[in-house]
């Protein structure tokens, strides 16, 4: 975590460091362009560092690209292209971010449902700014409960020191007053990577495979969730050269995982027993999240879904109504870099009723709202789980989660997580099969096209089945309809280092969007802008059919930075720090380098943010690892898949890797 | 002097003018938050927000015209379009056409075309009368401030 020296937000045009809570890092997203504009003008006033969207898709593939880069989100109830409820459970699931519901709906259930869905707060519109003011508090609270689960959850010694570690980041934190501790200012940059590695506790990094995980996973679920140790699982994991300390650290993170995600009341029904039987059928080299969204889509080209059915899926893409959310949820496990499926109308409502999970995650929602809202609410539908839907597709991760004999409902949310992810990938897939897009699934459109943008993470199609769908390749994916208003780039995918320079094939898949809107924000941001407020970077959101790529753990978050130390990671924290630095107005060289790799890559839509250290993302390959300098193997694999695989678990992977501190 | 005279004559023209703008219910006290957002480093504001509103509104408004036309009329639909109206309206501090909205939801609750028709048409007259409104009041305030004044906010503040 950043040293207390550090921790202190610094704008350009100041010379005093920003206090806590001033510096704060809000997501505002509300399609009602007067609101968002005059909540961001209020939140400034506040001296809060915003970003707004006006989509919700755009919103998760932010949250996805930046991980890290945020403190809370302020989101709106009624959105078109997603249930403001279901985002809240996307990003609870996914970011573990503080939510804040507002509404011009001030009845007694609609403000319930925000407290069942998990919100923090829900604000009355119009909102004043007196009630912006204090928002920072359930930064605070969340944070405090976090450590108390985390010391609770039964971690074995070397867990505990890790969180001990992290825990002194987040101390350090909230004792200097700074929300920007962890952040990774441009001055900070080295320090923070410096400290990130030596907060860590120095081990050698482990890439969390996919095969590694489902080992993992399966000698978790033998032993039962309640009685794996480390120790144990390691023994039966029997890899060599793994160490007891990267179980048990890997196993903090699932327990996390797992725990978020058996708060979501996922509808068991019928669902869960095909979506396990189909996450099984998948086995490992389905992504799990690519089949949901493929299953999702429903709308699969016969051959495609042929092929997902011959891969395992088993799931009918009947369901095409999918729900992506469910991927969400597993992404949020995993990496979901990929397949974010992305729903935009109202994403489909939760079938658990519980946490609509916005599969949206990190895939850049290209699908566009129409279709994603009838994937999702036909998945819906059909699982009453969204991620019963997205399970079932795939997910050969979320199989291995979900076979896990713990509760069912975690299972499920894996799945759906994972069918989230799938669901989106049919779009996508389609739109790769149909070069014009039209794809008649909708999937397609989604995450897909999402994925493919960036570099077809995630996409997670099982090797034989994404060959059909040359979407993996990025360069099917027509930017049809990519809703996503951010950057079209591979929103889910994050982590995946294109970089648009590099990454010709993303700016193929991309296709059509092109960014740029969200990409000018950067470029606003960067040339003169002394007080860079991420504001203008995030508002672009909207225009920019692609989703920044920024490599997630570019923003080292606090404790989350550690993942950041990599060369490769250093994407990430570039990244992070380019959203620092548009935020804070840096002008530094990295604000400018970041602007301009950020423009690339928003043009490729693939949403790669690199910042500095672009140059590090030598290929699409290494979309991966830029951003995660762990998962730099993963990310390679996955970029090969991308050609000729489905890299679902592996995104989740990507994702949990990044999602976790290291 | 004299344009310091003029100046302030016109200022408290404004004055009076908001004033009544709120007292015949045409703004509320959102407006006065919105006044407290904007300042020297951000003059245009509420223009801006104000222009957004009405860009936007125009389009909901729309949008409403047609959704309530079609044979088969989807009242989530045009639910979700007041709702949103309701929304920005009730962010620019725009009164009666928020209270037009709150009604216009119940007649969609109903499912009564025809009240949601009749509504709709206040809608569109309750915006157009407050966009006249606001126009008049951004005309004024580039009088005042051509004329080297400046716009006395605080005086609102009643």
């Amino acid at each position: 975590m950043s040293t207390a020296s550090s921790s202190s937000v610094r704008k350009p045009s100041e010379s005093v460091p920003l206090q806590f809570p001033a510096g704060l890092r809000v997501l505002v997203v509300d399609d009602d362009p007067t609101c968002l504009m005059i909540l961001e003008k209020m939140l400034r006033i506040c001296r809060y560092e915003v970003t707004k969207c006006s989509r919700a898709e755009d919103a998760l593939s932010v949250l996805r690209r930046y991980k890290n880069g945020f403190d809370i989100v302020l989101s709106d109830v009624h959105m078109p292209d997603m249930d403001g409820f279901k985002l809240l459970e996307c990003i609870g699931l996914e970011m573990d971010l503080p939510v804040i519901m507002m509404s011009v709906d001030d009845g007694k259930n609609v403000v319930m449902k925000g407290v069942t869905h998990g919100a923090c707060d829900y604000l009355i519109k119009p909102v004043r700014i007196e009630a912006l003011k204090n928002i920072w508090q359930h930064v605070v609270r969340k944070r405090k409960n976090e450590w108390k689960d985390l010391e609770q959850s039964g971690v074995e010694d070397v867990d505990r020191q890790q969180k001990a570690n992290e825990e002194a980041d987040y101390s350090s934190s909230a004792n200097e007053g700074s929300w920007r501790n962890s952040k990774r200012r441009k001055e900070d940059i080295d320090d923070a990577e410096e400290r990130d590695d030596s907060s860590t506790l120095k081990k050698p990094r482990v890439v969390w495979s996919v095969e590694l995980h489902q080992q993992f996973v399966g000698a978790v679920n033998q032993l039962g969730i309640e009685k794996a140790v480390p120790k144990k699982i390691l023994e039966l994991m029997n890899v060599p050269g793994l160490t007891r300390e990267n179980v048990a650290s890997h196993l903090q993170k699932y327990r996390l995982y797992l725990r978020r995600v058996s708060g979501m009341t996922l509808q068991q029904s019928n669902l869960n027993n095909t979506f396990m039987s189909a996450q099984e059928a998948f086995g490992s080299t389905l992504n799990g999240l690519d089949l949901q969204t493929l299953a999702a889509a429903g709308q699969l080209q016969p051959q495609s879904l042929a092929t997902l059915q011959a891969a395992g899926f088993g799931r009918s893409t009947a369901k095409s109504g999918m729900p992506m959310p469910l991927v969400d949820q597993r992404n949020h496990f995993f990496s979901f870099e990929n397949p974010k499926l992305r729903f935009s109308d109202g994403q489909q409502p939760h079938l658990n009723g519980s946490k609509p999970m916005n599969l949206l995650h990190g895939i850049p929602t290209t699908m566009e709202p129409k279709q994603l809202a009838n994937l999702q609410q036909h998945s819906a539908q059909s699982h009453g789980n969204m991620t019963m839907q997205a399970s079932a597709q795939g997910g050969q991760t979320s199989s291995q989660l979900m076979q896990t004999p713990q509760p069912q409902a975690r299972s499920q949310i894996l799945n759906e997580c994972t069918a989230t992810s799938v669901t989106r990938l049919p779009p996508t897939i389609q739109q790769s099969i149909l070069p014009n897009g039209t794809a008649g699934s909708v999937l397609a459109r989604n995450e897909f096209t999402t994925n493919s943008r960036g570099g077809g993470y995630n996409l997670i199609s099982p090797a034989s089945t994404m060959s059909n769908f040359p979407m993996n390749q990025t360069a099917e994916l027509p930017g049809n309809s990519f809703p996503l208003q951010s950057t079209p780039g591979v929103s889910s995918i994050v982590p995946k280092g294109r970089f648009p320079d590099e990454v010709n094939s993303i700016s193929d898949i991309k296709g059509s969007e092109g960014f740029v809107p969200s990409y000018d924000m950067f470029r606003d941001l960067h040339p003169q802008k002394p007080d860079w407020d991420l504001q203008h970077v995030g508002v672009t959101f909207d225009a920019s059919q692609g989703s920044l790529d920024i490599p997630t753990a570019a923003f080292g978050h606090q404790g989350y930075a550690s993942s950041q130390q990599n060369g490769h990671n250093r994407h990430t924290s570039t990244v992070g720090k380019a959203m620092f630095l548009l935020e804070e107005g840096s002008d530094n060289g990295n604000a400018q380098s970041m602007g301009q790799q950020l423009n690339p890559l928003f043009d490729d839509g693939s949403v790669r943010v690199k910042m500095e250290r672009a140059s590090e993302t030598s290929s699409q390959t290494d979309l991966f690892s830029e951003h995660f300098g762990q998962e730099e193997d993963l990310m390679s694999a996955l970029l090969k898949q991308q050609q000729g695989s489905i890299a679902t678990a592996e995104s989740e992977l990507e994702w949990f890797h990044h999602n976790t501190p290291v | 002097m004299q344009a310091s005279m003029e100046v302030g004559l016109m200022q408290r023209q404004w004055v009076e003018y908001t004033k009544s703008l709120f007292m015949e219910g045409f703004l509320d006290s959102q407006f006065i938050e919105l006044q407290k957002l904007q300042d020297e480093g951000n003059p245009d504001f509420i223009v801006e927000v104000v222009s957004l509103f009405f860009e936007d509104s125009e389009r909901l408004l729309n949008d409403l015209t047609r959704a309530l036309e079609e044979p088969d009329v989807d009242f989530q639909k045009v639910d979700g379009h007041v709702h949103q109206l309701k929304g920005s309206s009730s962010s620019i501090g725009a009164q009666r056409v928020k209270n037009v909205c709150i009604t216009l939801r119940s007649f969609c609750e109903e499912q009564n075309i025809e009240g949601c028709l009749r509504y709709l048409q206040q809608l569109k007259q309750e915006t157009c009368l407050v966009k006249n409104k606001f126009e008049n009041l951004f005309r004024m305030e580039q009088q005042i401030v051509a004329a080297g004044g400046s716009i006395p906010t605080k005086e609102l503040l009643f």
